[in-house]
């Protein structure tokens, strides 16, 4: 029962939030709202599948380009989201007969394969992609009603103008809830427990019955599912996108979001994600009132670097300290509230 | 024929470089059991070293500083980050590298920043020509010294005692460590070794035809991992191999690039991916790994 006020708190918190916030932190919010769908995805996989994959941005870029495309083609937008997560599924289906095939660290390095022709294809591509210029998204709109800055074309509420940003963020809460809600009990679930036996023990897991090439293949199905409706929130928040967004540096910043969340936790990829795409925007936001910074160019520290600079030390000193990252730390913390 | 026998030629020189750093991945792979990511950026600051200190020190004794520099900062990885951990699962240790190598990369990208550092090595932009094929001089040298390097990697890996250890190490660890060979010695050489192999990779892959050390060389050495993949992450002798195909593939895609145009632009930097996931799609255990046997 107060689990269920809580939550309902949180919704309504949630729910009234753009009412105050500004656009830089709506904006960054979006981001990280996409970021952390995806980051669930690549959670699953790792922590509960434990195939190690290094291609997640390529996925990511097929939801966001598939839905530009889609939409663009003139598709329902719902319906250009769902074809986009389904086009990321049907990616990671494609790629399985290798995922299914190699192990463990032989997996990462391939489909850091993945990430390279992505980027390939995206630049390419133009056609679809509009090489290194970029595409346009169109908004994403419901019934008529367009997350955008029109139709309608005044939202005013409580006395602030609901545009595009504002809209957006309940998209984005609704997507999130989604995802956790859909990855807490996938882990749960019968095919759950089948995957983490999988990750234990592959041995194990065939001779409990489980068809370990099917479960393999699902499983970076349903990661990459995840990656296609993270890419399409990200491309909806950018309004336009290019292929530079997509790259190995996002696919490490995914995995870095992960392991600093604690593998395996859907709430801990979230808190990740957050961190991680939010730090470096926040510490670009106030560069000009925090001392340490310097201006972009000239040879000090800037926020991008400064915020590297913190990321790769959080890896390090998780992995070194706190292996089961920011999930295990809060699971520490409960019990000892208990105890 | 005769550009598609200088482009072969090319290719497998500049597969020699990709080689060196290949066959560092893979020594440290054998000896600790660790894919190390932070190779590529260990590459970066060995050529940076030299980059920086040639005006001074001269070159070769910027060389000397460089590869020094390369290996003492890989083997401190080892030392402070990497042995706590020891036991922990290949996942976790890629990924530590991964960390590593953000905050190396990262730094070294901030002092480059957007220079092209020359690394002032003697023999400059000149160009070899026999029988009509055109090789960089600094091409023709980086095959000579790693055909040198490989050759004394392999009689030292046979040979010495040294060797010894470090095989029996890679075989299984526990009973190298009770006939009396200490790990921890065996992997810190094996990661100084990787880090000097870097180094001098990173010399050869800055200079002429490359422009010079930009902060993107470090991207350029992930290129050696399909070859370690396509090698097999825990044989020597296919990382050479795959080193040397990967090293082919790229210059022959790029330099056919107007015959290939329909796969579009700039397919020289994607063609070793590709070609890692075609092998591995056949070899899951790349073309000389040990296959993977599992024991109930």
């Amino acid at each position: 029962m107060s689990r269920a006020l809580v939550t309902a708190a949180v919704f309504v918190v949630l729910a009234a939030l753009p009412i105050w916030l500004e656009s830089f932190w709506l904006q960054t919010a979006l981001f990280a709202m996409a970021a952390m769908i995806a980051a669930i995805g690549l959670s699953l996989l790792i922590g509960i599948a434990g195939q190690l994959s290094l291609a997640h941005a390529f996925f990511v870029a097929i939801g966001a380009y598939g839905y530009a495309y889609l939409a663009g083609e003139g598709v329902a937008p719902l319906l250009a989201l769902l074809g986009a997560v389904l086009l990321a599924g049907l990616a990671g289906a494609a790629f399985s007969p290798i995922a299914g095939r190699v192990r463990g660290i032989y997996l990462g390095l391939a489909s850091l394969g993945l990430v390279f022709l992505g980027q390939h294809i995206l630049q390419n591509a133009t056609g679809i992609t509009g090489g290194y210029e970029g595409v346009a998204v169109e908004p994403f709109s419901l019934f008529g009603f367009s997350f955008s800055n029109t139709d309608p074309d005044t939202l005013v509420i409580l006395g602030v103008p609901y545009g595009r940003l504002e809209r957006l963020w309940y998209l984005g809460v609704v997507l999130v809830a989604l995802a956790v809600w859909y990855g807490r009990n996938l882990v749960r679930s019968r095919p759950g427990r089948a995957l983490a036996t999988l990750r234990d023990s592959e041995v194990a897991a065939a001779v409990m019955g489980v068809d370990v090439v099917r479960y393999k293949a699902a499983a970076f199905t349903v990661s990459s599912m995840y990656a296609g409706l993270g890419g399409v929130l990200m491309a909806l928040a950018f309004g336009r996108i290019v292929p530079e967004s997509f790259g190995f540096v996002l696919s490490v910043d995914f995995l870095v979001m992960v392991v600093i969340g604690g593998a395996g936790s859907v709430g801990g990829a979230a808190a990740g994600a957050l961190f991680v795409t939010a730090l470096p925007l926040v510490l670009n936001h106030y560069s000009g009132s925090l001392p340490l910074l310097a201006e972009p160019g000239t040879g000090g520290v800037g926020a991008s670097e400064f915020s590297r600079f913190i990321y790769g030390a959080a890896i390090v000193a998780v992995l070194l300290f706190a292996r089961d990252g920011l999930a295990g730390l809060a699971r520490r913390a409960r019990k000892e509230r208990v105890a | 024929m005769s550009q598609f026998i200088s482009l072969l030629i090319g290719g497998l020189f500049l597969g020699a470089i990709y080689s060196l750093v290949a066959l560092g991945f893979v020594t440290v792979f054998k000896a600790t059991h660790v894919i190390n990511f932070a190779q590529g950026s260990v590459l970066l600051l060995g050529a940076f070293v030299i980059g920086r200190t040639h005006g001074s020190l001269g070159f070769w004794g910027a060389v000397m500083l460089g590869i020094a520099a390369a290996a003492l900062v890989a083997l401190l990885i080892d030392a402070v980050l990497i042995r706590p951990v020891r036991r922990a699962d290949l996942g976790t240790l890629a990924i530590l590298t991964l960390g590593v190598d953000i905050l190396l990369a990262t730094e070294l990208t901030r002092e480059i920043g957007t220079d092209v550092l020359s690394v002032g090595a003697p023999w400059g932009s000149d160009v070899v020509e026999v029988a009509g094929i055109r090789v960089a001089e600094s091409r023709v040298i980086a095959g000579g010294v790693a055909a040198v390097l490989v050759a004394a990697f392999a009689a030292v890996f046979k040979f010495t005692d040294w060797g010894i250890a470090m095989r029996s190490a890679a075989e299984d660890g526990e009973t190298a460590s009770l006939m009396g060979i200490r790990l921890n010695r065996v992997a810190a050489a094996a990661w100084a070794m990787a880090g000097a192999l870097a180094a001098i990779g990173g010399l050869f892959l800055t200079s002429f035809p490359a422009a010079g050390v930009t902060g993107g060389v470090g991207l350029v050495a992930l290129a050696a991992i399909p070859a370690v993949v396509l090698g097999g992450f825990d044989s020597p002798s296919g990382a050479v191999v795959g080193g040397l195909i990967i090293g082919v593939v790229s210059v022959l895609t790029a330099g056919y690039q107007d015959e290939l145009s329909f796969l579009g632009r700039g397919l020289g930097s994607v063609a070793p991916y590709v070609v890692m996931l075609l092998v591995l799609l056949v070899r899951p255990n790349g073309l000389f790994g040990t296959k993977e046997v599992t024991r109930v």
